[in-house]
């Protein structure tokens, strides 16, 4: 078996664009959960509000790439402020219950057939990236890394998209540590608590909702960026589950968390589909063949992330001595 | 019986001569159950009032109602000669009305000494924009942290100051609750049963520690179970019973009081209040 070849896979899974897409919206799951305590399930909401507001300013507007940046954060923080203002005053699940039927709401609206022209239908959008490639400095050509090679475009989409991460995860480090995000741990805490000293938890918990959210949505427009297709089937349940499990890996209440825990993910389950094949292909998994290793691969990883919850709770970056009074 | 705390004969919801915190007809009912129906009530200012009753006689609910916590059926009450009724509760808590929980709140993830920084009110850095600019809130932190190391060291949690709020004990949680209620330095502070479960070795300084708050300035509401720590330290007595108030006095007078007496014992009418524990009366006529 050529492990080399596994272990190259497993790097290039580590700087994917997709891991760097799924790391900066489970960047924005921690400040919304990890930091704030939100319960929000629709996290693949905010992603597609980023993609599709990108996609559709650059394709319908005309706006270059900026503009359509801006305008898909614009689309996500709006979107938080509509979906806090009913339910962030009530209990914490009803947030739950909202961020979930809003989001496949949403998904439902961009692939209905009305909107067609503008959102592209169930087939969604595609090239829609060149006024961004067109930023691209790097040389026309292949650059090899070991087994796999990037073409510019591939290589300079993962140094944008990893250079995005550094500094969000900069940008969060100082937020966090500030008396602002000392207010959002205390909501995540006991929210009357922090009233009764005279903070504004609501417009606290909106902030955090826009702030996560905007980040996710930078993390929808790297998703899409790097094949230059948008399609409504990427942004469902499964998208936020993901993300849920990339978090929780990596530890809530962290930045690095989150950062190793998409790594970790994306690199294990491509590990698991290299040597699992090798194995195929040695004979060795005789009850197996190589179409049905991509399922098994996601199978094992969720039996990896339930020991790591039963043996390690808190994450891989989480304190430990923070999760042992919640039980 | 002359006093210079209220106008005229105490009686039940007598007016004061300098009322801090005036509430007219209060009522909140839960299902069919009246918790609160308070006529009038008035807290003077500057002393020690303390808001006793047996359990369920709404102590907690007007304590909620009062802070904006919950929504009373009808009624208004004026702070300070503002009206809060209706107003959210952070906006009574920025008025200086601060108030502790019955059931602690202590932030269990956050350190002791973030407890406390978290009471000061007026941080430059909990701003968002501001919260990237670290040359703006550091002195101020700086200087609440350095406030809030006093106040710990005072409710002897200075040894605590770095480890979460959930290592601590239940006494240890009520007193840091109580501790990070004075870090914005309240008009009004209201505390709920602020010595259940402190270890009695500390009640002492404590008691002084409240007094202390009188000198400074403050006006002070608890409510409280032990007759001692009422007799010991307030000015005031306000009973509760069923939701009304049944009675209200200096503490000597009020002790004294059938009303009172009737009100927590029942059966027990003969003895003196001041010598039993009102706990297990109170218990014992549930
Ligand atoms: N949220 C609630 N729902 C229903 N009943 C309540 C609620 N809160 C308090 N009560 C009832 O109101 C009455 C007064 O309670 P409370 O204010 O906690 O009394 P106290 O603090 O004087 O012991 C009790 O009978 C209690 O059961
Ligand atoms: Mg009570």
């Amino acid at each position: 078996m050529d492990w080399l070849n596994a272990l190259n896979l497993t790097f290039g899974e580590f700087i994917g664009a997709y891991t760097a897409a799924y790391v900066l919206c489970a960047l924005g799951l921690a400040v919304h959960f990890g930091f704030t305590g939100l319960l929000n399930f629709g996290q693949a909401a905010f992603a597609a509000l980023g993609a599709y507001g990108y996609s559709i300013a650059t394709l319908s507007f005309g706006w270059p790439w900026y503009s359509s940046v801006l305008f898909g954060l614009l689309c996500s923080a709006a979107f938080a402020v509509v979906l806090g203002i009913p339910t962030l005053r009530l209990r914490a699940d009803y947030l739950a219950i909202v961020t979930i039927a809003a989001a496949q709401a949403l998904k439902f609206a961009v692939s209905a057939s009305i909107f067609e022209n503008v959102t592209g239908g169930s087939n969604g959008l595609s090239q829609f990236g060149d006024s961004f490639y067109a930023l691209n400095p790097i040389p026309k050509g292949r650059y090899d890394f070991g087994v796999f090679a990037l073409s510019e475009n591939e290589l300079f989409i993962r140094i944008v998209a990893w250079s995005l991460i550094i500094l969000i995860a900069v940008f969060l480090f100082f937020l966090t540590r500030s008396p602002w995000g000392r207010v959002l741990k205390g909501i995540r805490e006991d929210e009357d608590a922090v009233r009764s000293l005279g903070k504004n938890v609501f417009s606290y918990k909106l902030q955090s909702m826009i702030v996560g959210g905007s980040i996710a949505s930078l993390g929808g427009m790297v998703f899409v960026m790097s094949s230059q297709t948008n399609q409504p089937s990427n942004w469902g349940t499964n998208f936020t589950f993901m993300l849920w499990t990339i978090l929780l890996l990596g530890g809530a209440a962290t930045i690095l968390g989150p950062i190793v825990g998409g790594m970790v993910f994306f690199g294990l389950l491509m590990f698991l589909q290299s040597v699992m094949e090798g194995l195929v292909n040695m004979g060795w998994l005789p009850f197996l063949d190589i179409a049905q290793v991509g399922q098994i691969r996601f199978l094992l990883v969720g039996v990896a992330l339930m020991l790591l919850v039963i043996f390690r709770p808190q994450g891989i970056f989480g304190n430990k001595k923070e999760l042992q009074f919640n039980g | 019986m002359a006093n210079q705390i209220s106008i005229g004969e105490p009686a039940p919801g007598c007016k004061k001569v300098d009322p801090i915190l005036v509430a007219n007809k209060v009522t909140r009912v839960f299902g069919g159950l009246t918790a609160v129906d308070v006529e009038h009530m008035e807290i003077p200012r500057g002393l020690i009032t303390a808001l006793i009753g047996p359990n369920g006689a709404g102590k907690t609910t007007m304590f909620n109602l009062l802070t904006g916590f919950d929504k009373p059926n009808t009624g208004e009450w004026t702070f300070d000669g503002k009206n809060l009724a209706n107003v959210s509760s952070y906006k009574v808590a920025r008025m200086g009305m601060i108030r502790t929980f019955q059931l602690t709140k202590a932030l269990s993830l956050l350190t002791v000494i973030d407890n406390m920084r978290l009471g000061d009110q007026k941080n430059p850095g909990e701003g968002f924009f501001q919260a990237f600019l670290r040359p703006v809130w550091k002195k101020h932190e700086a200087k609440i942290t350095l406030k809030a190391d006093e106040l710990l060291k005072r409710f002897k949690l200075d040894a605590k100051r770095e480890d979460y709020a959930a290592a601590l004990s239940g006494g240890q949680r009520k007193l840091l609750e109580m501790a990070r209620a004075l870090m914005s330095d309240p008009k009004l502070v209201m505390l709920d049963e602020p010595m259940a479960g402190v270890n009695p070795a500390l009640t002492q300084s404590l008691l002084e520690h409240i007094k202390g708050l009188k000198e400074n300035g403050t006006t002070v509401l608890f409510v409280e179970h032990d007759m001692h720590m009422v007799r010991h330290i307030s000015d005031w007595v306000i009973v509760m019973a069923e939701g009304k108030v049944v009675a209200e006095g200096p503490p000597a007078d009020v002790m004294k009081n059938p009303a009172v007496i009737d009100a927590y014992l029942g059966a027990h009418a003969n003895s003196d209040l001041g010598d039993i524990d009102i706990n297990s009366a109170a218990k014992e006529t549930n």
